[in-house]
């Protein structure tokens, strides 16, 4: 796997969330993935929990199903910034790589604010077709602090 | 000299100036100006959390040893809770009593004094002032005066007492014993959860919410606008107002449990009631991976839905094996930060532990059926604007503040109103 491959799926999933495009959203991840959003003290202690907490592409399609069909937020988007991915050495469960990232919340009223800084940890694999999915996407936020809530995801 | 001044008896003990309209009798109505005021926060902070209350400081599991602190808070006051070496939790303001200065600076950690970073004055586990550096000078020269006594200065130490695992303090001499304070049933239903286990906190997350605490008090005690609000809820049968459950409402007023148990007769009885309403909840909406659903009944009651509140700020839920605390502190008028702990228990299985990481999904920040409540208060912060002569109605489920089967009831909403003008007055 290619870093330049890499940087082409984060580059096609930021796009994917900041386009509003969330149906397409679960289709970076495989069957089985992992995606969980946490904080940098939640992950330096070892804990578990996260803000949103997915074992599974069906449950990320929930995700989105559920913030169309069922929850109420004000209308708002994201503008993802990613920085460069660092690579470690393929191993048999894939390729391993962190990205930090900036994410920018603009609300329906205009205003624009810095939401969420952090680091994207993830391990990527190549499906049939040879293209790179997310086998696992943890998103460790910097802050421990979330504004108002958290509707779309990171 | 003309007299400006209004006649004492129109301004209510604490405020600054007259209310915009006197708040009317009886526990029906709201004054929007109670959510708005600077000195109705600072009012608060006298008379509710430094009041006649018990406040929750932290989980006695995250001060487990000897040495062990947790810097935390009281309304918004910082605070220091302890374990000293002879097993006892002690609470004292985070506050150095040289110059105010912090003493501890981290969240959380462990230490067998503390030096206030600024001229390193330290103090034992207790709160008591133990060292000033320079005390007797340098080469005779400086120094503190003869007549100082480290004994004499101390920050202010609060009552502390532990329920079930949670750790409340008090900064009054005369509020009555925890027990008391919650009551008979608040006690059996923390117990309920947390009796005889040993708690693991599993995540810690702060969600800044924008708006006056008490409007996210009002919205935790509020049982009718869960499945109007809340669609996930409804359409998953885990919260329908026709569900087995209730509201009971302490004494006081300010503590309350509202519980639901899955009942499959009544369910199909009321079935159509929410079609006849013709209310938003009703959906085709069903999830393509339901395991966030197959939680255990770990209790073994059947009871799907826990939310129990202490007065002021104090919040204890469980939503299947969702389990968390949640903390309500005020940042000012129209900020609050609430702050999650999620947790299990030591011997959870780990299928269960996974359903707790599972079902995490529905609360906090991004929950499934708390996401609502992160930004309706601000709808109402934001609504009120210009209105601070106006009230909200709490008229459903009649005009009282008492417990009740029905869950269509503001009952646990005039509760933390009662309790709140008993505190402050108003």
């Amino acid at each position: 796997m290619r870093i330049t491959e890499i940087m082409a799926a984060q580059a096609r999933y930021a796009r994917c969330i900041d386009t509003d495009a969330l149906e397409a959203w679960p289709d970076f991840f495989t069957e089985d993935c992992l995606y969980r959003i946490t904080t940098a003290e939640n992950h330096r202690l070892g804990y578990a929990a996260g803000i949103i907490w997915a074992d599974s592409r069906g449950m990320l399609e929930d995700r989105v199903a559920a913030l169309r069909e069922a929850n109420i937020y004000e209308r708002h988007s994201y503008r993802h910034v990613l920085g460069l991915p660092l690579l470690e050495e393929e191993g048999p469960e894939g390729v391993r790589s962190e990205t930090p990232f900036l994410v920018a919340r603009i609300m329906r009223d205009g205003a624009t604010d810095l939401f969420a800084t952090g680091r994207y940890l993830d391990l990527w694999r190549m499906d049939e077709a040879g293209a790179p999915k997310l086998a696992e996407r943890l998103v460790v936020c910097d802050s421990s602090r979330t504004d108002t809530l958290l509707a779309l995801p990171l | 000299m003309p007299d400006h001044n209004p006649p004492a008896a129109a301004l209510p003990p604490g405020l600054a100036a007259p209310p915009e309209v006197p708040w009317p009798e009886g526990l029906t109505r709201v004054p929007y100006w109670v959510f708005q005021r600077e000195d109705v926060a600072a009012l608060e902070q006298t008379q509710v959390f430094r009041g006649e209350t018990w406040n929750y400081l932290c989980l006695e599991a995250e001060i487990a040893n000897p040495g062990d602190y947790r810097a935390t808070t009281l309304g918004g006051v910082p605070i220091l809770a302890v374990r000293d070496h002879d097993g006892e939790i002690y609470a004292f303001e985070n506050r150095c009593v040289h110059r105010g200065a912090l003493i501890a600076l981290e969240d959380f950690g462990h230490a067998r004094e503390f030096t206030c970073v600024y001229h390193a004055w330290s103090y034992d586990l207790q709160g008591n002032l133990k060292g000033v550096a320079f005390k007797d000078g340098i080469n005779g020269q400086g120094g503190m005066p003869e007549c100082f006594r480290m004994s004499e200065h101390s920050p202010r130490k609060l009552r502390t007492a532990v329920v079930h695992g949670l750790v409340f303090a008090s900064a009054s001499d005369t509020v009555p014993p925890i027990e008391e304070y919650l009551g008979d049933e608040i006690m059996e239903r923390i117990g309920r959860v947390l009796g005889g286990r040993e708690v693991e906190v599993i995540g810690r997350f702060t969600q800044e919410l924008p708006n006056n605490w008490k409007l996210y008090v009002e919205n935790l005690r509020d049982s009718y606008h869960a499945s109007l609000l809340h669609l996930f809820f409804t359409t998953f049968e885990l919260n329908k107002l026709n569900m087995k459950g209730g509201l009971i409402v302490s004494e006081s007023g300010g503590n309350h449990v509202s519980y639901s148990a899955i009942d499959r007769e009544a369910e199909a009885k009321a079935a159509n009631d929410y079609a006849a309403q013709n209310i938003r909840s009703e959906s085709d909406y069903r999830l393509k991976d339901p395991s966030v659903l197959e939680g255990e009944d770990e209790f073994g009651d059947g009871v799907t839905l826990q939310i129990l509140s202490v007065f002021p700020g104090f919040v204890l839920q469980q939503i299947q094996n969702a389990l968390a605390i949640r903390q309500v502190v005020p940042r000012g008028v129209g900020r609050t930060d609430l702050h999650w702990t999620y947790f299990g228990f030591k011997d959870d299985s780990p299928a269960l532990r996974k359903m707790r990481l599972k079902q995490g999904n529905l609360v906090g920040p991004a929950g499934y059926v708390s996401m609502e409540d992160g930004c309706v208060g601000g709808f109402v912060q934001r609504g009120v604007v210009g209105a601070s002569d106006r009230h909200a109605v709490l008229e459903m489920g009649g005009t009282d503040a008492a417990s009740t089967r029905t869950r269509a009831t503001e009952a646990s909403v005039r509760g933390f109103w009662k309790a709140y003008r008993a505190c402050t007055g108003l």
